[in-house]
């Protein structure tokens, strides 16, 4: 499907500022500091990884049906104008995923522990074609488009990140939805023994972690099934193997490791929203006029920050996707439907 | 005063922990979001910080060691040194340096209105911390100074108010804080006190560190 973005929301590729770049500047910095300047340098002769437009070494052992599809993948097929693209370190080390602990290193220290190979979504409810799919299957029908999206956590801060996957829409279609189809509903993979916080006694929340989104949310050419990053497949962390990416809402609508969908009829359960229903609703669009009871939504820090850049932005209307997603919300009250 | 080595460890340990704070921001070893890393770290010192002044007292009735009451104003210096710290980095990480947005916060925000009232409690007693101020307030000073423990109220309520899903080192906090609470109860505080050996140290000796800070 071709995506119509504004001319505003165009992005000269000369505009982001090379990964390798930022990181030898962090480099030098901290080698400066430790009063060992010289070592800055090698990190600077760092080997480009020729599968993907990123300074990011690949791991060895991708799988096979994600290294087949690198090939054809639509590199930029949307992009952000002006907006520097996250270091990928950053990306992979501060992560929301309560399943391996509420501290944003949690889960780079523990989700590696996840197995994600073999794995299956099972497809259910108002589809004509239920029923479990191998992740290969899923996949394999698809081209790979590169999405380079803002993320917005609710906690204010944000990244801005080049995902890699499929419109959901695809997906759903393949499954062909019958008339009850009203919502979709997701859900996260359950693993006691790879994730620590489903075995805690602190941890509020009711386990598994569950999304959901409208269907015409869901049908959206902006929201992406993604299956990797930075050119390179997910790692744990950020949702492997498959996570949805849903860019004008709130992180934590945008559900990793992804074990079943569900169309339904009724609006279905979200794991935040049971938890604080005064604080997080089931829409969570991204709104810097309506706040979040404990804090502001007005304004965000785009990471990486440090001590000498705070890098303190004002929050768009729909996280800046506006222009594409406004429509969908026309007549609602967002104050009330939050 | 007695025991400087004592009274000199506490100072440079203090100060020791927020400036590796520093240098670990400026390194970069506190990821891509140092601003709120200090603010989270220096909140939880300042807590720290004021249940460590809180279990001078209880410390003292049980071991009859000088030592401790001799690092309580330090303590609580410390403790306020560390929160006007963290509210720095707050004003400075989180909002940017915005005026205008300190006002909205300290309107609209309950967990901004109750830190900052535990704020305003922890800069009252610093300011009257000096020997002029307890001269002058006599029997007030003491009375005065009760409200650290309304300031432990408030930080802990401001804490909860933060936290977004894992109560686990919250409760750490508060159960602490209950039990210094509780063990200055007279009838805990009493057998806390007949565990002192030796015939040094009368109960009415012993009232006049209690239940001050």
């Amino acid at each position: 499907m071709l995506i119509r973005l504004p001319n505003a929301s165009r992005c000269l590729p000369s505009e982001i500022t090379p990964e390798p770049v930022y990181l030898s500047r962090r480099r030098f910095m901290a080698a400066a500091a430790a009063g060992v300047a010289g070592s800055a340098l090698p990190g600077l002769a760092r080997a480009r990884d020729a599968a993907s437009p990123y300074d990011v070494p690949a791991p060895d052992d991708q799988p096979a049906w994600f290294t087949d599809k690198l090939p054809q993948a639509q590199w930029k097929a949307v992009d952000v104008r002006g907006e520097a693209i996250t270091p990928f370190q950053d990306a992979t080390h501060y992560n929301n995923f309560y399943e391996f602990g509420p501290d944003k290193g949690d889960p780079a220290d523990h989700a590696s522990a996840m197995p994600t190979e073999p794995w299956s979504v099972v497809i259910e409810g108002a589809v004509a074609k239920p029923g479990t799919y191998s992740l290969e299957d899923l996949v394999q029908p698809h081209r790979l488009e590169e999405r380079i999206y803002r993320l917005r956590c609710v906690e204010a801060w944000s990244m801005v990140i080049p995902w890699l996957g499929f419109p959901l829409g695809k997906l759903i279609e393949r499954a062909e939805p019958t008339a009850g189809a009203k919502y979709v509903a997701f859900q996260t993979a359950q693993l006691p023994e790879a994730m620590p916080a489903l075995r805690s006694r602190f941890s509020l929340i009711d386990w598994p972690y569950r999304e959901g989104l409208r269907m015409d949310e869901a049908m959206h050419p902006l929201t992406l099934m993604a299956v990797g990053m930075y050119g390179r497949v997910l790692e744990p962390q950020n949702g492997a193997p498959l996570r949805l990416v849903v860019p004008w809402k709130y992180g934590f609508k945008s559900i990793k490791s992804i074990v079943r969908i569900s169309l339904v009829e009724q609006q279905p359960y979200t794991t935040w929203q049971d938890l604080a229903p005064q604080e997080y609703g089931f829409y969570a669009n991204v709104n810097p006029q309506v706040d979040h009871p404990r804090w502001s939504q007005a304004r965000e820090r785009r990471l990486p920050t440090n001590l000498f850049s705070t890098n303190v932005r004002d929050t768009l209307m729909f996280n800046g996707y506006a222009d594409e997603v406004a429509s969908l919300y026309q007549g609602m009250d967002l104050r009330r439907y939050y | 005063m007695k025991h400087p080595v004592w009274r000199g460890a506490v100072f440079l340990a203090a100060l020791a922990v927020p400036l590796y704070w520093l240098y670990q921001a400026w390194i970069f070893a506190l990821g891509p979001d140092p601003g709120k890393v200090l603010v989270d770290r220096l909140g939880q010192g300042a807590l720290v910080l004021l249940l460590l002044t809180l279990a001078l007292s209880p410390l003292q009735w049980a071991t009859r060691w000088s030592g401790w009451a001799q690092v309580r104003r330090q303590l609580g210096l410390w403790c306020f040194s560390y929160a006007c710290l963290h509210l720095m980095a707050y004003l400075m990480f989180i909002l940017g340096l915005d005026a205008s947005q300190l006002g909205r916060e300290l309107v609209e925000r309950p967990y901004i209105i109750v830190g900052a009232l535990a704020w305003l409690g922890l800069l009252t007693m610093a300011i009257t911390s000096n020997r002029w101020s307890m001269r002058r307030l006599g029997r007030g000073w003491k009375k005065l100074h009760r409200i650290v423990y309304g300031v432990l109220g408030l930080a802990l309520l401001h804490m909860l108010w933060v936290v977004r899903s894992d109560i686990g080192l919250w409760l750490l906090y508060f159960s602490l804080g209950a039990a210094l609470m509780l063990l200055r109860l007279p009838l805990l505080s009493q057998r806390l006190k007949r565990l002192r050996r030796g015939p040094i140290g009368s109960p009415r000796r012993a009232a006049d560190t209690s239940p001050g800070a």
